[in-house]
């Protein structure tokens, strides 16, 4: 199995770790991974815009340096979402067929793939609050969703983190009520996103969680800013920093 | 006329503390009542399938039954008119005014005739009309448009309410307790009702084989309305009809479900035929309607049954105010909906959600609605709307990601990586990601170093 890893372009300026923590944990499987060099982005900041145009060439070198892969692995529901169901800059080709059929959060590709959920050399024993993003709910369906009153329940990621040894879950209110973040909207709308980010924290800050964690590290970039701002403790991590034992 | 700027007037109603939590509280509210009482029916999907499956059915076949609704009335010895747009319509209900020499209106609840402005058009005309329902009429006083489809004056707090009445009626300004405040509103609006000469209602759904016009209401202002003075109007959009009554029942079991919780509101009126006496005019709007209808990714925005659970369900919606919107239909439905009246005026507001996908999932008639809000970004760019700064921005952004080397030389370091990778943003003149959070600060080394070190090849 050849898997070719995406680091988004947040995660590989901002943190890095969550990028190595993410290779190591599909390392750990004993598959091959491998880091395209020439990668950048997946174009869903133009495309979320409105700039189909501009997101062409972006999306054809994504094709170029993913489509020799068996799999596509990213630490992200929003690119994920984005690559799989958006992904229509570039023309049609069954390269971009290819990619768009095996393209797979981590998440995913743990609990669907391989379907190895263990993590024995995992422990964090902290109070957890699990934030998943709406592109991981609503767009890949990793967790049931609170409209669809009648749906059986269930979360992806909290499966995997269940294993983690002592890993405490908080209930919050609106669980998967949008975090603000919304790709450029947290620009275009600051004030609407903060506010959405400010009743996250204090929804979450009510259970007296030690960490926020979450599958997209770009929900986390807007929620530790606000988070920041407004002096508060609560820590935040990457749910493959945990599932690969960085932190305890 | 400049698009409206929703980003800034939410930004204004957020600093307004004393609305913001209040509205967002109430709005959520009626979300977390509209999934108790959707838990209580098994075949809610099923109700959505089919109601979805009904609306689709109807408006491909949308010139079959308007006709069928038309003969049907005509049967029912009523007479139907036909307005292309908004300003055919004030112009028809006005000549019947006339006609019967009437200068006073009752009317209840109508998006449309908000749509058509309606009241002004008659107004200046030297009609004296008189909203019956309570939240429309507050609004009324308050010389103010609806903040929600359902619920006009819901961004009014009680206190708010008070206030305005003690402006107007001179009512005890210190008292915001509900009950007192719809008794104010009942003493100095029955007179107003019994005196009137005409009334107007709206539609919920217009059914085509009975050539009934259908109100949903809680308050029985529609049937004060409809069955008060002699004269009675119907204001119909033409995306109303429904085939028979047992499509009907269908929808009468989500709209309220969806909008308030409510398994039913207390009357459900079928107006069939003018009272005795009396006259009933039915008023066939298309106003942009069979246009849309022609959209390829735009039509199913017609299923609408104007229920506002997209509104209430959405984040964007709850912190912004219904007002920010500046438009007729405000929320996730409004964003769909508006820019296919004006494009230009209209063109920033597919950028007011985060595309989370909720709004979709509580539609009861399952409109795709953040996939048309997604849609119509592009159709901004394509038209060239899309302002200037983001545009710019884009282009950059897209240049940048799409040359692996420049983009690497930029985001070498921790300095050239913040004034490029969030280039999205910090692509205004000001900060706007600094105003409410702190900027992440970039590791000492990227990924992309570290991996070259530690998985040499």
């Amino acid at each position: 199995m050849r898997v070719g890893l995406v680091i988004p372009c947040y995660i590989d300026v901002f943190y890095p770790e969550v990028g190595i923590a993410t290779l190591e944990v599909l390392e750990k499987l004993g598959i091959e991974v491998e880091y395209p060099f020439d990668q950048t982005c997946c174009g869903q900041p133009m495309a979320n815009s409105g700039c189909e145009s501009d997101a062409r060439a972006t999306e054809e070198l994504f094709i170029r340096n993913f489509s020799p892969f068996e799999y596509i692995v990213i630490p992200s529901g929003s690119c994920t979402h984005h690559i799989r169901n958006k992904f229509i800059a570039a023309p049609p080709s069954p390269e971009r067929d290819h990619i768009q059929s095996h393209v797979y959060d981590l998440v995913e590709f743990r609990h669907d793939v391989v379907q190895v959920k263990e993590f024995p050399w995992a422990t964090f024993p902290h109070k957890v609050a699990l934030h998943t993003s709406c592109s991981a709910i609503r767009g890949l369906f990793m967790q049931s969703m609170s409209e669809r009153v009648h749906d059986q329940k269930f979360s992806k990621p909290k499966d995997l983190l269940q294993s983690v040894r002592g890993i405490d879950f908080v209930d919050f209110e609106r669980p998967d009520e949008c975090c603000g973040f919304g790709g450029t909207f947290s620009v275009t709308e600051e004030a609407v996103a903060a506010k959405m980010g400010y009743d996250k924290l204090d929804f979450i800050g009510r259970t007296g969680a030690d960490y926020i964690v979450s599958s997209d590290m770009s929900c986390l970039i807007h929620l530790q800013g606000c988070a920041r701002r407004l002096q508060k403790n609560v820590k935040f991590l990457h749910l493959a920093q945990i599932l690969n034992g960085d932190h305890e | 006329m400049s698009a409206v700027d929703q980003a800034k007037n939410a930004a204004k109603f957020i600093e307004d503390k004393a609305h913001e939590a209040p509205f967002d509280e109430l709005i959520w509210m009626l979300r977390q009542k509209r999934d108790q009482a959707a838990s209580q029916v098994p075949e809610w999907e099923q109700l959505r399938d089919l109601a979805s499956a009904i609306k689709e059915h109807t408006l491909s076949n949308l010139a079959h039954y308007l006709e069928m609704f038309e003969a049907s009335v005509q049967r029912n010895g009523s007479t139907v008119h036909w307005a292309r747009d908004g300003h055919e319509h004030n112009q028809i209900v006005y000549d019947i005014l006339k006609s019967k020499s009437a200068d006073t209106l009752i009317k209840s609840k109508s998006m449309l005739t908000e749509e058509c402005d309606t009241r002004p058009f008659l107004e200046s005309r030297g009609i004296k009309v008189t909203e019956t329902d309570l939240g429309e009429r507050i609004q009324q006083l308050d010389d103010e448009p609806p903040t929600h489809i359902v619920g006009p004056a819901f961004q009014k707090t009680p206190e708010d309410v008070a206030a305005l009445f003690a402006r107007v009626y001179g009512s005890d300004p210190g008292n915001a307790d509900a009950v007192y405040l719809a008794h104010v509103m009942r003493e100095h609006t029955r007179p107003l009702i019994t005196e009137a000469k005409a009334g107007m209602t709206g539609a919920n759904f217009a059914v085509a084989e009975t050539g009934a016009v259908v109100t949903v209401t809680n308050e029985g202002n529609a049937d004060l309305s409809g069955n008060t003075p002699k004269l009675r109007i119907c204001s119909v959009g033409i995306e109303k009809i429904v085939p028979k009554n047992e499509h009907l029942a269908v929808f009468i079991r989500l709209l309220t479900r969806s909008a308030t919780g409510m398994p039913i509101t207390q009357y459900t009126s079928h107006f069939r035929a003018p009272r005795e006496g009396g006259e009933m005019h039915v008023v066939l709007v298309d106003n942009g309607r069979s246009d849309r209808l022609g959209m390829e990714k735009f039509w199913p925005s017609l299923k609408c049954i104007r229920c506002g659970a997209c509104m209430n369900t959405c984040p964007v919606y709850r912190r912004s105010g219904g007002l920010s919107y500046g438009s007729t239909y405000m929320g996730p439905i409004g964003i769909i909906m508006m820019p296919t009246f004006d494009v230009r005026r209209y063109s920033e507001l597919p950028f007011s959600s985060t595309l989370n996908g909720s709004c979709s999932n509580v539609c009861p008639v399952k409109i795709n609605i953040h996939e048309q809000i997604y849609a119509w970004r592009s159709v901004m760019d394509e038209k060239h709307q899309t302002k200037f700064p983001k545009k710019e921005a884009m282009i950059v952004a897209g240049r940048l990601l799409s040359h692996p080397e420049a983009y690497r030389v930029a985001t070498q370091s921790a300095e050239t990586a913040l004034k490029v990778l969030p280039r999205f943003a910090i692509y205004n003149h000001f900060n706007a990601w600094g105003r409410h959070r702190e900027v992440p600060a970039p590791a000492n080394e990227t990924f992309h170093d570290w991996y070259r070190k530690h998985r040499p090849r």
